[in-house]
Protein backbone atom coordinates (compact mmCIF):
# COMPACT_ATOMS: atom_id res chain seq x y z
CA UNK A 1 0.00 0.00 0.00
CA UNK A 2 0.94 3.60 -0.26
CA UNK A 3 3.28 5.16 2.21
CA UNK A 4 1.26 8.35 2.11
CA UNK A 5 -0.27 9.16 5.46
CA UNK A 6 -2.32 12.30 4.74
CA UNK A 7 -6.00 12.62 5.56
CA UNK A 8 -8.48 10.68 3.47
CA UNK A 9 -9.56 12.65 0.40
CA UNK A 10 -11.76 10.08 -1.33
CA UNK A 11 -13.40 7.06 0.15
CA UNK A 12 -15.34 4.48 -1.82
CA UNK A 13 -17.17 1.84 0.18
CA UNK A 14 -18.69 -1.24 -1.46
CA UNK A 15 -19.63 0.66 -4.57
CA UNK A 16 -21.95 -1.19 -6.94
CA UNK A 17 -23.13 0.12 -10.30
CA UNK A 18 -25.31 -1.87 -12.64
CA UNK A 19 -26.26 -0.73 -16.14
CA UNK A 20 -29.29 -1.84 -18.05
CA UNK A 21 -28.30 -2.58 -21.57
CA UNK A 22 -31.55 -2.44 -23.49
CA UNK A 23 -33.34 0.82 -23.34
CA UNK A 24 -35.99 0.82 -26.04
CA UNK A 25 -39.38 1.73 -24.74
CA UNK A 26 -41.95 0.92 -27.31
CA UNK A 27 -45.60 0.63 -26.54
CA UNK A 28 -45.49 -3.07 -27.34
CA UNK A 29 -42.77 -3.75 -24.81
CA UNK A 30 -44.35 -1.51 -22.26
CA UNK A 31 -47.59 -3.45 -22.58
CA UNK A 32 -45.76 -6.76 -22.12
CA UNK A 33 -43.96 -5.35 -19.14
CA UNK A 34 -47.18 -4.14 -17.55
CA UNK A 35 -49.10 -7.34 -18.27
CA UNK A 36 -46.44 -9.77 -17.09
CA UNK A 37 -45.56 -7.49 -14.16
CA UNK A 38 -42.05 -8.77 -14.37
CA UNK A 39 -39.41 -6.19 -14.11
CA UNK A 40 -36.43 -6.64 -16.36
CA UNK A 41 -38.14 -8.83 -18.90
CA UNK A 42 -35.83 -8.91 -21.88
CA UNK A 43 -33.45 -6.44 -20.29
CA UNK A 44 -29.87 -7.46 -19.85
CA UNK A 45 -27.87 -5.82 -17.15
CA UNK A 46 -24.19 -5.39 -16.65
CA UNK A 47 -22.18 -4.84 -13.48
CA UNK A 48 -19.73 -2.03 -14.24
CA UNK A 49 -18.67 -1.73 -10.62
CA UNK A 50 -18.92 -4.74 -8.34
CA UNK A 51 -18.37 -4.06 -4.66
CA UNK A 52 -15.35 -1.82 -5.11
CA UNK A 53 -13.82 -0.20 -2.03
CA UNK A 54 -10.74 1.95 -1.69
CA UNK A 55 -9.42 5.07 -0.04
CA UNK A 56 -7.29 7.79 -1.51
CA UNK A 57 -5.30 10.07 0.76
CA UNK A 58 -4.62 13.74 0.21
CA UNK A 59 -1.73 14.26 -2.15
CA UNK A 60 -1.78 10.71 -3.39
CA UNK A 61 -1.51 10.00 -7.13
CA UNK A 62 -3.53 6.99 -8.11
CA UNK A 63 -3.83 5.29 -11.48
CA UNK A 64 -6.97 3.34 -12.33
CA UNK A 65 -5.92 0.62 -14.73
CA UNK A 66 -7.79 -2.02 -16.67
CA UNK A 67 -8.80 -3.15 -20.12
CA UNK A 68 -11.56 -1.58 -22.20
CA UNK A 69 -14.92 -1.78 -20.53
CA UNK A 70 -13.52 -2.68 -17.12
CA UNK A 71 -15.34 0.18 -15.40
CA UNK A 72 -12.67 2.87 -15.01
CA UNK A 73 -14.62 5.73 -16.52
CA UNK A 74 -17.68 4.62 -14.63
CA UNK A 75 -15.76 4.83 -11.36
CA UNK A 76 -14.43 8.32 -12.16
CA UNK A 77 -17.92 9.49 -13.05
CA UNK A 78 -19.25 8.19 -9.76
CA UNK A 79 -16.50 10.00 -7.88
CA UNK A 80 -17.28 13.24 -9.71
CA UNK A 81 -21.02 12.86 -9.06
CA UNK A 82 -22.10 12.49 -12.68
CA UNK A 83 -23.26 8.93 -11.99
CA UNK A 84 -24.83 7.77 -8.74
CA UNK A 85 -23.87 4.34 -7.33
CA UNK A 86 -26.70 1.83 -6.94
CA UNK A 87 -25.40 0.90 -3.53
CA UNK A 88 -22.38 1.67 -1.43
CA UNK A 89 -21.07 5.11 -0.74
CA UNK A 90 -18.53 7.53 -2.12
CA UNK A 91 -17.33 10.47 -0.12
CA UNK A 92 -14.88 13.17 -1.03
CA UNK A 93 -13.22 16.10 0.62
CA UNK A 94 -12.39 19.34 -1.07
CA UNK A 95 -13.08 20.89 -4.44
CA UNK A 96 -13.09 18.45 -7.26
CA UNK A 97 -12.43 18.86 -10.97
CA UNK A 98 -13.29 16.06 -13.29
CA UNK A 99 -11.41 16.18 -16.53
CA UNK A 100 -13.57 13.34 -17.72
CA UNK A 101 -13.30 14.62 -21.22
CA UNK A 102 -11.76 17.86 -22.33
CA UNK A 103 -14.02 20.24 -24.07
CA UNK A 104 -17.23 18.68 -22.80
CA UNK A 105 -18.66 22.13 -22.21
CA UNK A 106 -17.39 23.67 -25.45
CA UNK A 107 -19.89 24.94 -27.92
CA UNK A 108 -18.68 24.99 -31.51
CA UNK A 109 -20.62 28.13 -32.41
CA UNK A 110 -18.97 30.24 -29.73
CA UNK A 111 -15.57 31.86 -30.06
CA UNK A 112 -12.54 30.65 -28.17
CA UNK A 113 -12.89 33.51 -25.72
CA UNK A 114 -16.55 32.81 -25.02
CA UNK A 115 -15.80 29.14 -24.60
CA UNK A 116 -13.05 29.88 -22.09
CA UNK A 117 -15.54 31.77 -19.94
CA UNK A 118 -18.32 29.23 -20.35
CA UNK A 119 -16.07 26.26 -19.68
CA UNK A 120 -14.34 28.00 -16.80
CA UNK A 121 -17.71 28.63 -15.18
CA UNK A 122 -18.78 25.04 -15.84
CA UNK A 123 -15.63 23.84 -14.09
CA UNK A 124 -16.51 26.02 -11.12
CA UNK A 125 -14.50 29.21 -11.63
CA UNK A 126 -15.93 32.63 -10.85
CA UNK A 127 -15.93 35.47 -13.35
CA UNK A 128 -13.12 37.20 -11.49
CA UNK A 129 -11.01 34.05 -11.43
CA UNK A 130 -11.39 33.60 -15.18
CA UNK A 131 -10.58 37.26 -15.84
CA UNK A 132 -7.39 36.91 -13.85
CA UNK A 133 -6.31 33.68 -15.48
CA UNK A 134 -7.39 34.51 -19.00
CA UNK A 135 -3.96 35.58 -20.26
CA UNK A 136 -2.33 32.58 -18.71
CA UNK A 137 -4.90 30.24 -20.29
CA UNK A 138 -4.27 31.70 -23.75
CA UNK A 139 -0.52 31.48 -23.25
CA UNK A 140 -0.75 27.89 -22.17
CA UNK A 141 -2.92 26.95 -25.14
CA UNK A 142 -0.74 28.95 -27.58
CA UNK A 143 -3.85 29.82 -29.54
CA UNK A 144 -2.79 33.37 -30.33
CA UNK A 145 -4.96 35.36 -32.71
CA UNK A 146 -7.52 32.55 -33.07
CA UNK A 147 -9.02 33.35 -29.67
CA UNK A 148 -11.86 35.36 -31.20
CA UNK A 149 -12.63 32.79 -33.90
CA UNK A 150 -15.48 30.32 -33.47
CA UNK A 151 -14.03 27.06 -32.26
CA UNK A 152 -15.60 25.04 -35.07
CA UNK A 153 -12.89 26.54 -37.28
CA UNK A 154 -10.12 25.29 -35.01
CA UNK A 155 -8.05 22.26 -35.86
CA UNK A 156 -8.89 19.41 -33.50
CA UNK A 157 -5.55 19.84 -31.77
CA UNK A 158 -6.12 23.55 -31.15
CA UNK A 159 -9.54 22.82 -29.75
CA UNK A 160 -8.16 20.27 -27.30
CA UNK A 161 -5.32 22.56 -26.29
CA UNK A 162 -7.67 25.35 -25.37
CA UNK A 163 -9.98 23.00 -23.50
CA UNK A 164 -7.07 21.47 -21.64
CA UNK A 165 -5.67 24.90 -20.82
CA UNK A 166 -8.95 25.93 -19.19
CA UNK A 167 -9.13 22.69 -17.25
CA UNK A 168 -5.65 23.00 -15.77
CA UNK A 169 -6.34 26.55 -14.68
CA UNK A 170 -9.11 25.53 -12.33
CA UNK A 171 -7.79 25.21 -8.83
CA UNK A 172 -9.29 22.06 -7.33
CA UNK A 173 -7.97 19.85 -4.54
CA UNK A 174 -8.75 16.67 -6.41
CA UNK A 175 -8.16 16.09 -10.11
CA UNK A 176 -9.86 13.29 -11.98
CA UNK A 177 -8.22 12.70 -15.35
CA UNK A 178 -9.62 10.32 -17.94
CA UNK A 179 -7.55 9.60 -21.04
CA UNK A 180 -6.72 13.17 -21.75
CA UNK A 181 -3.02 13.33 -21.16
CA UNK A 182 -2.24 12.68 -24.79
CA UNK A 183 -3.76 15.72 -26.42
CA UNK A 184 -2.13 17.85 -29.03
CA UNK A 185 1.28 17.49 -30.62
CA UNK A 186 4.36 16.19 -28.84
CA UNK A 187 5.62 19.45 -27.34
CA UNK A 188 2.17 20.18 -25.99
CA UNK A 189 1.86 16.68 -24.56
CA UNK A 190 5.10 17.18 -22.70
CA UNK A 191 3.79 20.46 -21.36
CA UNK A 192 0.57 18.82 -20.17
CA UNK A 193 2.40 16.05 -18.41
CA UNK A 194 4.75 18.55 -16.78
CA UNK A 195 1.69 20.44 -15.57
CA UNK A 196 0.10 17.30 -14.13
CA UNK A 197 3.33 16.45 -12.33
CA UNK A 198 3.44 19.97 -10.96
CA UNK A 199 -0.03 19.42 -9.52
CA UNK A 200 1.10 16.32 -7.71
CA UNK A 201 4.12 18.18 -6.34
CA UNK A 202 1.76 20.86 -5.06
CA UNK A 203 0.10 18.14 -3.02
CA UNK A 204 -3.06 17.79 -5.06
CA UNK A 205 -4.81 14.46 -5.17
CA UNK A 206 -4.83 12.89 -8.62
CA UNK A 207 -6.71 9.96 -10.07
CA UNK A 208 -5.53 9.17 -13.58
CA UNK A 209 -7.07 6.77 -16.07
CA UNK A 210 -4.87 5.93 -19.02
CA UNK A 211 -3.89 3.03 -21.22
CA UNK A 212 -0.40 4.47 -21.54
CA UNK A 213 1.18 2.34 -18.83
CA UNK A 214 4.64 3.89 -19.11
CA UNK A 215 3.18 7.32 -18.71
CA UNK A 216 1.12 6.47 -15.62
CA UNK A 217 4.16 4.81 -14.08
CA UNK A 218 5.93 8.13 -14.34
CA UNK A 219 3.07 10.18 -12.89
CA UNK A 220 1.47 7.93 -10.27
CA UNK A 221 2.62 6.22 -7.09
CA UNK A 222 -0.19 3.79 -6.71
CA UNK A 223 -2.28 1.68 -9.06
CA UNK A 224 -5.65 -0.02 -8.78
CA UNK A 225 -6.54 -2.59 -11.40
CA UNK A 226 -10.19 -3.13 -12.33
CA UNK A 227 -11.37 -6.19 -14.22
CA UNK A 228 -15.01 -6.47 -15.25
CA UNK A 229 -15.95 -4.10 -12.48
CA UNK A 230 -14.02 -5.90 -9.76
CA UNK A 231 -10.95 -4.50 -8.03
CA UNK A 232 -8.31 -7.15 -8.55
CA UNK A 233 -5.14 -5.35 -7.55
CA UNK A 234 -4.23 -2.39 -5.37
CA UNK A 235 -0.64 -1.46 -4.70
CA UNK A 236 2.57 0.17 -5.96
CA UNK A 237 2.24 1.43 -9.50
CA UNK A 238 5.07 -0.73 -10.89
CA UNK A 239 3.54 -3.85 -9.43
CA UNK A 240 0.10 -2.88 -10.68
CA UNK A 241 1.43 -2.36 -14.20
CA UNK A 242 3.28 -5.67 -14.30
CA UNK A 243 0.26 -7.41 -12.79
CA UNK A 244 -1.96 -5.98 -15.52
CA UNK A 245 0.57 -6.89 -18.22
CA UNK A 246 0.55 -10.41 -16.85
CA UNK A 247 -3.19 -10.61 -17.42
CA UNK A 248 -3.10 -9.83 -21.11
CA UNK B 1 -11.07 4.76 10.10
CA UNK B 2 -10.91 8.44 10.80
CA UNK B 3 -13.43 9.36 8.15
CA UNK B 4 -15.19 12.00 10.13
CA UNK B 5 -13.59 14.77 8.11
CA UNK B 6 -15.06 13.54 4.85
CA UNK B 7 -18.18 15.27 3.75
CA UNK B 8 -20.83 13.06 2.32
CA UNK B 9 -20.25 13.95 -1.15
CA UNK B 10 -22.54 16.70 -2.13
CA UNK B 11 -22.30 16.66 -5.87
CA UNK B 12 -23.49 13.06 -6.05
CA UNK B 13 -27.04 13.61 -7.09
CA UNK B 14 -28.24 14.88 -3.71
CA UNK B 15 -28.60 18.26 -5.32
CA UNK B 16 -30.13 21.15 -3.53
CA UNK B 17 -32.66 21.76 -6.23
CA UNK B 18 -33.02 25.36 -7.27
CA UNK B 19 -30.66 26.52 -4.53
CA UNK B 20 -27.88 24.91 -6.52
CA UNK B 21 -28.87 27.09 -9.45
CA UNK B 22 -28.67 30.16 -7.28
CA UNK B 23 -25.12 29.27 -6.32
CA UNK B 24 -24.21 28.96 -9.98
CA UNK B 25 -25.88 32.16 -11.15
CA UNK B 26 -22.83 33.32 -13.10
CA UNK B 27 -22.92 30.07 -15.06
CA UNK B 28 -26.67 30.49 -15.54
CA UNK B 29 -26.06 33.90 -17.03
CA UNK B 30 -23.46 32.47 -19.43
CA UNK B 31 -25.78 29.63 -20.44
CA UNK B 32 -28.52 32.13 -21.24
CA UNK B 33 -26.11 34.27 -23.23
CA UNK B 34 -24.89 31.18 -25.08
CA UNK B 35 -28.44 30.14 -25.88
CA UNK B 36 -29.33 33.55 -27.30
CA UNK B 37 -26.09 33.85 -29.19
CA UNK B 38 -26.42 30.41 -30.74
CA UNK B 39 -30.05 30.92 -31.62
CA UNK B 40 -29.45 34.22 -33.39
CA UNK B 41 -26.03 33.59 -34.89
CA UNK B 42 -25.74 34.77 -38.47
CA UNK B 43 -29.14 36.35 -38.14
CA UNK B 44 -29.57 39.89 -39.40
CA UNK B 45 -32.52 40.69 -37.18
CA UNK B 46 -31.17 38.80 -34.15
CA UNK B 47 -33.12 39.48 -31.02
CA UNK B 48 -35.48 41.65 -33.09
CA UNK B 49 -37.12 38.39 -34.08
CA UNK B 50 -38.66 38.34 -30.65
CA UNK B 51 -40.60 41.44 -31.70
CA UNK B 52 -41.32 40.40 -35.28
CA UNK B 53 -42.82 37.01 -34.46
CA UNK B 54 -45.40 38.20 -31.91
CA UNK B 55 -46.19 41.21 -34.08
CA UNK B 56 -47.09 39.00 -37.05
CA UNK B 57 -48.98 36.59 -34.82
CA UNK B 58 -50.85 39.51 -33.35
CA UNK B 59 -51.71 40.88 -36.77
CA UNK B 60 -53.06 37.52 -37.96
CA UNK B 61 -55.26 37.06 -34.93
CA UNK B 62 -56.36 40.66 -34.97
CA UNK B 63 -57.55 40.37 -38.55
CA UNK B 64 -59.11 36.93 -38.14
CA UNK B 65 -60.74 37.28 -34.76
CA UNK B 66 -60.95 41.00 -34.22
CA UNK B 67 -62.18 41.92 -37.68
CA UNK B 68 -63.72 38.81 -39.27
CA UNK B 69 -65.29 37.44 -36.09
CA UNK B 70 -66.10 40.95 -34.96
CA UNK B 71 -64.59 41.07 -31.47
CA UNK B 72 -63.09 44.39 -32.41
CA UNK B 73 -66.62 45.77 -32.73
CA UNK B 74 -68.05 44.31 -29.55
CA UNK B 75 -65.07 44.97 -27.28
CA UNK B 76 -63.24 48.13 -26.37
CA UNK B 77 -59.53 48.02 -27.14
CA UNK B 78 -59.56 44.44 -28.34
CA UNK B 79 -56.00 44.96 -29.59
CA UNK B 80 -54.72 45.48 -26.03
CA UNK B 81 -56.77 42.55 -24.76
CA UNK B 82 -55.38 40.29 -27.47
CA UNK B 83 -51.73 41.32 -27.15
CA UNK B 84 -51.57 41.14 -23.36
CA UNK B 85 -52.88 37.56 -23.56
CA UNK B 86 -50.67 36.50 -26.46
CA UNK B 87 -47.45 37.46 -24.69
CA UNK B 88 -48.40 35.29 -21.69
CA UNK B 89 -49.13 32.28 -23.86
CA UNK B 90 -45.98 32.80 -25.91
CA UNK B 91 -43.87 32.95 -22.80
CA UNK B 92 -45.46 29.83 -21.41
CA UNK B 93 -45.30 27.70 -24.55
CA UNK B 94 -41.75 28.72 -25.41
CA UNK B 95 -40.48 28.22 -21.87
CA UNK B 96 -42.03 24.79 -21.42
CA UNK B 97 -41.09 23.56 -24.88
CA UNK B 98 -37.45 24.57 -24.54
CA UNK B 99 -37.13 23.42 -20.94
CA UNK B 100 -38.46 20.03 -22.00
CA UNK B 101 -35.68 19.73 -24.56
CA UNK B 102 -33.01 21.31 -22.38
CA UNK B 103 -31.70 18.16 -20.72
CA UNK B 104 -31.25 16.13 -23.89
CA UNK B 105 -29.90 19.14 -25.74
CA UNK B 106 -27.18 19.44 -23.12
CA UNK B 107 -26.53 15.71 -22.94
CA UNK B 108 -22.86 16.05 -23.82
CA UNK B 109 -22.29 18.20 -20.78
CA UNK B 110 -24.58 16.40 -18.36
CA UNK B 111 -22.90 13.06 -19.12
CA UNK B 112 -19.45 14.35 -18.34
CA UNK B 113 -19.46 17.08 -15.74
CA UNK B 114 -21.48 17.33 -12.59
CA UNK B 115 -23.55 20.51 -12.34
CA UNK B 116 -26.90 21.17 -10.72
CA UNK B 117 -29.00 19.92 -13.63
CA UNK B 118 -31.80 22.33 -12.80
CA UNK B 119 -29.61 24.94 -14.47
CA UNK B 120 -30.69 23.85 -17.93
CA UNK B 121 -34.50 24.07 -17.64
CA UNK B 122 -34.11 27.29 -15.64
CA UNK B 123 -31.89 28.74 -18.37
CA UNK B 124 -34.59 27.91 -20.94
CA UNK B 125 -37.23 29.72 -18.91
CA UNK B 126 -34.83 32.63 -18.47
CA UNK B 127 -34.35 32.86 -22.25
CA UNK B 128 -38.12 33.04 -22.68
CA UNK B 129 -38.20 35.86 -20.17
CA UNK B 130 -35.60 37.69 -22.23
CA UNK B 131 -37.97 37.42 -25.18
CA UNK B 132 -40.97 38.32 -23.05
CA UNK B 133 -39.83 41.54 -21.40
CA UNK B 134 -39.42 43.63 -24.58
CA UNK B 135 -42.99 42.68 -25.51
CA UNK B 136 -44.19 44.00 -22.17
CA UNK B 137 -42.29 47.19 -22.88
CA UNK B 138 -44.03 47.51 -26.26
CA UNK B 139 -47.34 47.06 -24.51
CA UNK B 140 -46.50 49.68 -21.88
CA UNK B 141 -45.48 52.17 -24.53
CA UNK B 142 -48.67 51.57 -26.54
CA UNK B 143 -51.14 51.65 -23.64
CA UNK B 144 -51.31 55.41 -23.05
CA UNK B 145 -52.56 55.74 -26.64
CA UNK B 146 -55.45 53.45 -25.76
CA UNK B 147 -56.53 55.62 -22.86
CA UNK B 148 -54.69 53.81 -20.07
CA UNK B 149 -55.12 55.37 -16.66
CA UNK B 150 -52.71 55.01 -13.76
CA UNK B 151 -53.72 51.93 -11.79
CA UNK B 152 -51.38 50.55 -9.09
CA UNK B 153 -53.66 47.56 -8.40
CA UNK B 154 -53.42 46.56 -12.04
CA UNK B 155 -49.62 46.74 -11.95
CA UNK B 156 -49.58 44.59 -8.84
CA UNK B 157 -51.82 42.05 -10.61
CA UNK B 158 -49.44 41.83 -13.57
CA UNK B 159 -46.55 41.34 -11.19
CA UNK B 160 -48.35 38.57 -9.30
CA UNK B 161 -49.39 37.03 -12.60
CA UNK B 162 -45.81 36.96 -13.83
CA UNK B 163 -44.49 35.37 -10.64
CA UNK B 164 -47.16 32.64 -10.88
CA UNK B 165 -46.33 32.17 -14.55
CA UNK B 166 -42.64 31.70 -13.70
CA UNK B 167 -43.37 29.17 -10.96
CA UNK B 168 -45.69 27.22 -13.24
CA UNK B 169 -43.30 27.26 -16.21
CA UNK B 170 -40.28 26.21 -14.18
CA UNK B 171 -42.29 23.47 -12.50
CA UNK B 172 -43.55 22.03 -15.79
CA UNK B 173 -40.13 22.56 -17.38
CA UNK B 174 -38.47 20.50 -14.63
CA UNK B 175 -41.14 17.82 -14.86
CA UNK B 176 -41.11 17.36 -18.62
CA UNK B 177 -37.38 18.00 -18.98
CA UNK B 178 -36.75 15.03 -16.67
CA UNK B 179 -39.43 12.80 -18.19
CA UNK B 180 -38.12 13.50 -21.67
CA UNK B 181 -34.85 11.77 -20.79
CA UNK B 182 -36.72 8.52 -20.19
CA UNK B 183 -39.62 8.90 -22.61
CA UNK B 184 -38.89 11.05 -25.64
CA UNK B 185 -42.66 11.17 -26.03
CA UNK B 186 -42.65 14.04 -23.55
CA UNK B 187 -41.59 16.42 -26.28
CA UNK B 188 -44.54 15.59 -28.50
CA UNK B 189 -46.84 15.57 -25.54
CA UNK B 190 -45.75 19.09 -24.63
CA UNK B 191 -46.32 20.27 -28.20
CA UNK B 192 -49.80 18.86 -27.97
CA UNK B 193 -50.50 20.57 -24.65
CA UNK B 194 -49.18 23.82 -26.03
CA UNK B 195 -51.56 23.60 -28.96
CA UNK B 196 -54.54 22.99 -26.71
CA UNK B 197 -53.49 25.50 -24.10
CA UNK B 198 -53.39 28.37 -26.58
CA UNK B 199 -57.14 27.98 -26.88
CA UNK B 200 -57.79 26.99 -23.27
CA UNK B 201 -57.18 30.45 -21.85
CA UNK B 202 -59.22 33.55 -22.68
CA UNK B 203 -56.77 35.02 -25.17
CA UNK B 204 -58.70 34.85 -28.43
CA UNK B 205 -62.12 35.15 -26.79
CA UNK B 206 -63.50 36.41 -23.48
CA UNK B 207 -64.17 34.35 -20.37
CA UNK B 208 -67.72 35.67 -20.28
CA UNK B 209 -68.42 33.69 -23.46
CA UNK B 210 -67.23 30.53 -21.75
CA UNK B 211 -69.46 31.07 -18.74
CA UNK B 212 -72.49 31.80 -20.90
CA UNK B 213 -71.88 28.72 -23.01
CA UNK B 214 -70.89 26.20 -20.35
CA UNK B 215 -72.76 27.36 -17.26
CA UNK B 216 -71.42 28.11 -13.77
CA UNK B 217 -70.31 24.61 -12.75
CA UNK B 218 -68.22 23.94 -15.82
CA UNK B 219 -66.90 27.49 -15.61
CA UNK B 220 -65.44 26.69 -12.19
CA UNK B 221 -63.46 23.84 -13.77
CA UNK B 222 -62.41 26.14 -16.58
CA UNK B 223 -61.00 28.61 -14.07
CA UNK B 224 -59.09 25.88 -12.25
CA UNK B 225 -56.61 26.07 -15.14
CA UNK B 226 -53.94 28.36 -13.67
CA UNK B 227 -53.27 29.91 -17.06
CA UNK B 228 -56.82 31.20 -17.24
CA UNK B 229 -56.37 33.18 -14.05
CA UNK B 230 -52.84 34.29 -14.99
CA UNK B 231 -54.02 35.60 -18.37
CA UNK B 232 -56.88 37.40 -16.66
CA UNK B 233 -54.43 39.00 -14.22
CA UNK B 234 -52.60 40.42 -17.23
CA UNK B 235 -55.91 41.59 -18.69
CA UNK B 236 -56.70 43.19 -15.36
CA UNK B 237 -53.38 45.06 -15.39
CA UNK B 238 -53.05 46.01 -19.04
CA UNK B 239 -56.49 46.00 -20.61
CA UNK B 240 -59.00 46.87 -17.85
CA UNK B 241 -57.47 50.31 -17.11
CA UNK B 242 -57.85 51.24 -20.80
CA UNK B 243 -61.62 50.76 -20.93
CA UNK B 244 -63.97 53.21 -19.31
CA UNK B 245 -66.70 50.84 -18.13
CA UNK B 246 -66.38 47.98 -15.66
CA UNK B 247 -65.08 44.72 -17.09
CA UNK B 248 -65.97 41.16 -16.33
CA UNK B 249 -63.02 38.80 -16.09
CA UNK B 250 -62.64 35.21 -14.97
CA UNK B 251 -61.12 34.46 -11.57
CA UNK B 252 -63.65 36.31 -9.41
CA UNK B 253 -63.83 36.51 -6.43
CA UNK B 254 -60.17 37.32 -6.83
CA UNK B 255 -58.91 36.32 -3.37
CA UNK B 256 -60.36 32.85 -3.76
CA UNK B 257 -59.09 32.23 -7.30
CA UNK B 258 -55.70 33.75 -6.60
CA UNK B 259 -55.24 31.32 -3.71
CA UNK B 260 -56.36 28.36 -5.83
CA UNK B 261 -54.07 29.35 -8.70
CA UNK B 262 -51.10 29.98 -6.42
CA UNK B 263 -51.68 26.61 -4.75
CA UNK B 264 -51.84 24.87 -8.14
CA UNK B 265 -48.67 26.54 -9.41
CA UNK B 266 -46.78 25.70 -6.23
CA UNK B 267 -48.03 22.11 -6.32
CA UNK B 268 -46.90 21.74 -9.94
CA UNK B 269 -43.55 23.20 -9.01
CA UNK B 270 -43.08 20.85 -6.06
CA UNK B 271 -44.03 17.80 -8.12
CA UNK B 272 -41.73 18.97 -10.91
CA UNK B 273 -38.80 19.41 -8.55
CA UNK B 274 -39.40 16.05 -6.84
CA UNK B 275 -39.61 14.15 -10.12
CA UNK B 276 -36.58 16.01 -11.44
CA UNK B 277 -34.51 15.21 -8.36
CA UNK B 278 -35.45 11.56 -8.57
CA UNK B 279 -34.89 11.12 -12.30
CA UNK B 280 -31.78 13.31 -12.48
CA UNK B 281 -29.77 10.60 -10.71
CA UNK B 282 -30.20 8.58 -13.88
CA UNK B 283 -29.60 11.34 -16.41
CA UNK B 284 -25.96 10.51 -17.11
CA UNK B 285 -26.59 6.84 -17.79
CA UNK B 286 -29.82 7.22 -19.74
CA UNK B 287 -28.77 9.96 -22.12
N1 LIG C 1 -24.66 4.62 -19.65
C1 LIG C 1 -24.38 3.33 -19.81
N2 LIG C 1 -25.35 2.46 -20.12
C2 LIG C 1 -25.07 1.14 -20.27
N3 LIG C 1 -23.87 0.61 -20.13
C3 LIG C 1 -22.85 1.44 -19.84
C4 LIG C 1 -23.04 2.83 -19.67
N4 LIG C 1 -21.86 3.40 -19.37
C5 LIG C 1 -20.96 2.41 -19.38
N5 LIG C 1 -21.54 1.22 -19.64
C6 LIG C 1 -20.89 -0.08 -19.69
O1 LIG C 1 -20.11 -0.26 -18.54
C7 LIG C 1 -18.89 -0.90 -18.86
C8 LIG C 1 -17.73 -0.10 -18.29
O2 LIG C 1 -17.60 1.08 -19.03
P1 LIG C 1 -16.47 2.14 -18.74
O3 LIG C 1 -16.70 3.28 -19.66
O4 LIG C 1 -16.42 2.43 -17.29
O5 LIG C 1 -15.17 1.36 -19.17
P2 LIG C 1 -13.66 1.84 -19.15
O6 LIG C 1 -12.95 1.00 -18.17
O7 LIG C 1 -13.59 3.30 -18.99
O8 LIG C 1 -13.21 1.41 -20.61
P3 LIG C 1 -12.23 2.15 -21.65
O9 LIG C 1 -10.86 1.71 -21.32
O10 LIG C 1 -12.67 1.59 -22.96
O11 LIG C 1 -12.45 3.61 -21.54
C9 LIG C 1 -18.87 -1.06 -20.36
O12 LIG C 1 -19.20 -2.41 -20.66
C10 LIG C 1 -19.94 -0.16 -20.86
O13 LIG C 1 -20.58 -0.71 -21.98
MG1 LIG D 1 -13.11 4.94 -20.28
Amino acid sequence: MSTNTGAVAISAEHVVKRFTLRKTRELKELAVWLLTKRRGVGTESFLASNDVSFEVREGETLALLGFNGSGKSTMLKMISGVLTPDSGRIRTKGRLAGLIEVGAGFHHDLTGRENVYLNGAILGMSEKEIDEKFESIIDFAEIGEFIDTEVKFYSSGMYLRLAFAVAVHTDPDIFLIDEILAVGDEPFQRKCIARIKQFSEMGKTLIVVSHDLDLVSRICDRGIVLQRGVKTFDGQIDEAVSWLRGQA
Amino acid sequence: MANAVLTDFDPSGQGRGLFGVFRHRYLLQLLVRKELKVRYRRSVLGLLWSYVKPAVQFAVYFVAIGMFLGLNETMDNFAVYLFSGIIVMNFFTEAVRNATRSIIDNAALIKKIYLPRELFPVASVYVSAVHFLPQVVVLCVAMPFFGWRWDPTGILMVFIGFVLLLVLSIGLGLLFGALNVIFRDAENFVDLINMVITWSAPVLYTAVLVRDTLGETAFAFYQANPLVVIVELFHRGFWAPTVSHGVELAGQPLAQWLSITAATCIAVFVVGQLVFTKVSKRFAQEL
